[in-house]
């Protein structure tokens, strides 16, 4: 029969609205519940799966990256950053710059001077983070970075620089697991020490 | 760099080169197992012999790309034998600096006719004989050839990375600061803009087309249109334009025109530390971005020698799929967007995407630029929580959602008007255009790198190679549709299979060296065959890095497809190949 074909698809359209009111009325009155918003983000999610964005948010998934920013332990002065320039050289675009802190004898302080992060060239790859030797940059999530001029892109060593109880709480599971590794890498050497120690 | 020549010693001749030295006195100057170099007068000789002789079989001229070596330039040809299968013959021709000139396989492969304008554009190499030889993806005032070493951007700062100045001195700097007038352009010497008159493309457009039309198109005696399509036309799915002579509404000659998202690519690509290039290739395909990295990841093994551990394995395998359902998606909605389904179709199946990117966010951080893959392993471990995603994804949400798109399309009476019968592409034709993927699978040949060359662990799957004879829009329509359940069942056994383990094999390094030599990594992207040529010289980067587009080879075969047809189902062909401009153009 002739039609039968659209008729057919047309029983799927129909289906799909009703799945869509009907997930919507679970939360009548108002459908911009904390509740229906963590539904939408389920696989098993029945109906159209939209959100009201601004007005609701997306939780993010915790690996989630964006731009990278700098931690720093408890005093921004002293930044876990030691500008040892891996970051730098295995960066993708090259978007970033660091310039090394110097005494006033020509010694390397181990800290950068300043630290500068294109964000109109970042490419949000997440490098930087993976080859850190010092676990000193790290993805930020926030993404509405959203500005008024190209000048405010570049993100200098003051905007970059965040408490690490910033990157435990966007970062939970892996800040853990860091911790972890820390304590026992600690344990470990005060062990090898204690022996030396009885050894001698 | 004259180092990349060197190969291991005690070669051994190859039996095929030892065929061809017979059959073809002096043809045959150098053999090594990256390919046997020939005497460039004798190419075509040599490659119709490939083709003809019954028990080689070399019908299928997979891709054709050029390097650029310190004496000479090289130009590597890819042959495929579409029924033994397994891994391609290559052939390589030389030709000095100064004028280099070989002769060209489009009159009889018609499937090089783009990549070696490509090389043209890029390596200024001539080809003689070219039927229409013209740069491809760069105006025809530009001056130099990108992809040669001695040439230089506007914005040149060294030969490779990482840049000096950006450590431990470095003070930022924007990049526009760098070049004198403030723009991403340069100049000829002695070039003044006000008495330059640009070339004028469509009058040359049509005394090109009046000639090849010369014969058969004076049938009507009605007037003859040019139409432009593109390159801002929303169908065309990014940035693409077609010239099209019009007979009435029938097309009756076509040319697409490339370039608009060139980017130089290789040539980025050329200057990156080889860790650098993973993120680079999601931005290739940016529909199926995260599997890009697979091919050039399994390239850069090879002459490494190292082989990723079991589960890594499994990530990469079941990333591929996903992306590749989430691939034919996007294809088979945006192919009703095409046909004037305006939205409805494409809105279920970006619902489907979005879940998949989903989970890509969850693995790898990143909903397209995934940056997933790596030499020896994958990035990150997927935590349980998010194999769970994976498994209620494939077991429930993406059969019910194909199953829902088949029967809301498939039998659809306005869907199959215009779909059967527009389009044909012939299965001797889509060999002769080079194609692959799911546009030559539904000319009717069973032909997947999955299965005929089989990479990764492939081979421990259970599952079928779809195709279709008709070779028309809708067959590609079906063959998309199937290869995606095709996919659901190979991540089925994935995730059965998978057990707990390592994720990266030895240590990752920044600054990885790779041994010298050459290597050609492929695999069955959603497109087709997507593979990387890659020469090291023992270096820190990449001295040569192509990557051989499915995209583009795939649309040598467009004029076929669309002429005779009305010029409203060149949008739906166009449509149905599938094209990413992003890799089309690099």
């Amino acid at each position: 029969m002739l039609g039968r074909g659209v008729l057919r698809g047309m029983h799927v359209t129909i289906k799909r609205l009703m799945d869509t009111y009907l997930e919507d009325l679970k939360y009548f009155p108002r459908r911009a519940t904390e509740a229906a918003v963590e539904t939408r983000q389920r696989p098993d999610v029945r109906g159209l799966k939209t959100i009201e964005y601004p007005f609701q948010k997306l939780e993010m998934f915790e690996g989630y990256r964006m731009l990278p920013f700098l931690i720093y332990d408890e005093d921004p002065e002293k930044p876990r950053c030691t500008a040892c320039g891996m970051c730098a050289r295995v960066c993708p675009p090259q978007c970033i710059w660091i310039e090394s802190d110097k005494s006033p004898e020509g010694k390397n302080l181990r800290r950068p001077k300043s630290f500068t992060i294109d964000a109109t060239i970042c490419m949000s790859c997440g490098m930087c983070v993976e080859f850190c030797p010092s676990d000193a940059i790290k993805m930020d999530n926030d993404y509405e970075i959203g500005v008024h001029g190209r000048e405010e892109l570049i993100y200098s060593l003051d905007r970059l620089l965040k408490p690490v109880e910033y990157y435990a709480k966007i970062h939970p599971t892996e800040y853990a697991a860091q911790e972890e590794e820390k304590r026992k890498k600690a344990a470990a050497k005060a062990q090898k020490a204690a022996i030396k120690k009885k050894e001698s | 760099m004259a180092k990349v020549r060197e190969q291991p010693a005690a070669e051994k001749v190859s039996p095929l080169a030892a065929r061809l030295k017979e059959e073809f006195d002096g043809a045959v100057i150098d053999d090594s197992p990256n390919g046997i170099v020939l005497a460039a007068d004798r190419l075509v000789d040599v490659a119709a012999y490939l083709r003809e002789t019954p028990d080689l079989d070399y019908n299928h001229l997979s891709g054709v790309t050029s390097v650029d070596y310190d004496e000479y330039f090289e130009i590597v040809y890819h042959f495929n034998s579409l029924k033994k299968q397994g891994e391609p013959v290559i052939l390589k021709v030389r030709t000095d600096k100064e004028n280099p000139l070989v002769p060209s396989l489009t009159p009889t492969w018609p499937g090089a006719a783009f990549q070696e304008r490509e090389i043209w554009d890029l390596m200024g190499i001539r080809f003689e004989g070219h039927p229409n030889h013209r740069r491809l993806v760069l105006w025809e005032g530009f001056e130099g050839h990108p992809l040669r070493k001695d040439w230089r951007e506007p914005y040149f700062e060294a030969d490779s990375k990482p840049f000096s100045s950006r450590w431990p001195e470095g003070q930022h700097i924007q990049v526009e600061e760098r070049t004198p007038l403030g723009r991403n352009v340069q100049y000829p010497e002695g070039w003044d803009p006000d008495e330059w008159e640009p070339v004028d493309e469509m009058a040359d457009f049509v005394e090109r087309m009046e000639a090849k039309l010369g014969e058969n198109g004076d049938s009507l005696k009605t007037q003859k249109v040019v139409v432009n399509m593109g390159p801002q036309h929303p169908s065309t799915h990014g940035v693409f334009r077609m010239k099209l002579v019009l007979d009435g509404e029938i097309v009756i000659g076509l040319e697409p025109v490339f370039g608009y998202m060139h980017r130089s690519h290789e040539k980025i690509a050329e200057r990156n530390l080889w860790v650098q290039n993973i993120p680079f290739c999601g931005r290739l395909d940016y529909i199926s971005t995260i599997s890009n990295a697979f091919p050039y990841v399994l390239a850069v093994e090879k002459l490494l020698g190292t082989t990723p551990p079991e589960r890594a394995r499994y990530l990469r395998v079941m990333v591929a799929e996903l992306a590749r359902i989430l691939n034919h998606f996007i294809s088979i909605g945006f192919l009703f967007n095409d046909l004037g389904a305006y939205f409805t179709p494409v809105q279920y199946c970006l619902e489907e995407r979005e879940f998949i990117m989903d989970w890509f966010e969850m693995i790898s951080g990143s909903r397209m630029m995934g940056n997933y893959y790596r030499f020896g392993g994958v990035t990150r471990d997927v935590s349980p929580e998010a194999m769970r995603f994976a498994e209620t994804l494939v077991r429930e949400r993406i059969p019910r959602a194909i199953d829902e798109i088949d029967r809301f399309l498939s039998e659809n009476e306005i869907f199959l008007s215009r779909s059967v019968g527009v389009g044909v592409l012939s299965l001797e034709d889509a060999i002769k255009f080079s194609t692959t993927g799911p546009v030559m699978r539904a000319s009717g040949l069973p032909y997947d790198i999955r299965k005929a060359d089989p990479y990764s662990i492939y081979d421990r799957f259970k599952f079928d190679i779809v195709t279709e004879p008709a070779g028309d829009v809708y067959a590609r329509y079906l063959v998309r549709l199937r290869e995606m359940r095709e996919s659901a069942k190979i991540l089925e056994q994935a995730l059965e299979q998978i057990k707990e383990g390592p994720i990266q094999e030895g240590r990752k390094r920044w600054n990885q060296k790779v041994p010298a030599g050459e290597s050609y990594g492929r695999v069955e992207s959603p497109k087709g065959e997507l593979g990387f040529y890659l020469v090291s010289d023992g270096g820190t980067n990449a001295y040569r890095y192509h990557v051989r587009s499915p995209c583009l080879i795939n649309l040598t075969a467009l004029e076929k497809m669309c002429v005779g047809q009305k010029v409203a189902d060149v949008v739906v062909i166009l449509g149905s190949i599938d094209i990413v401009l992003g890799e089309v153009d690099r």
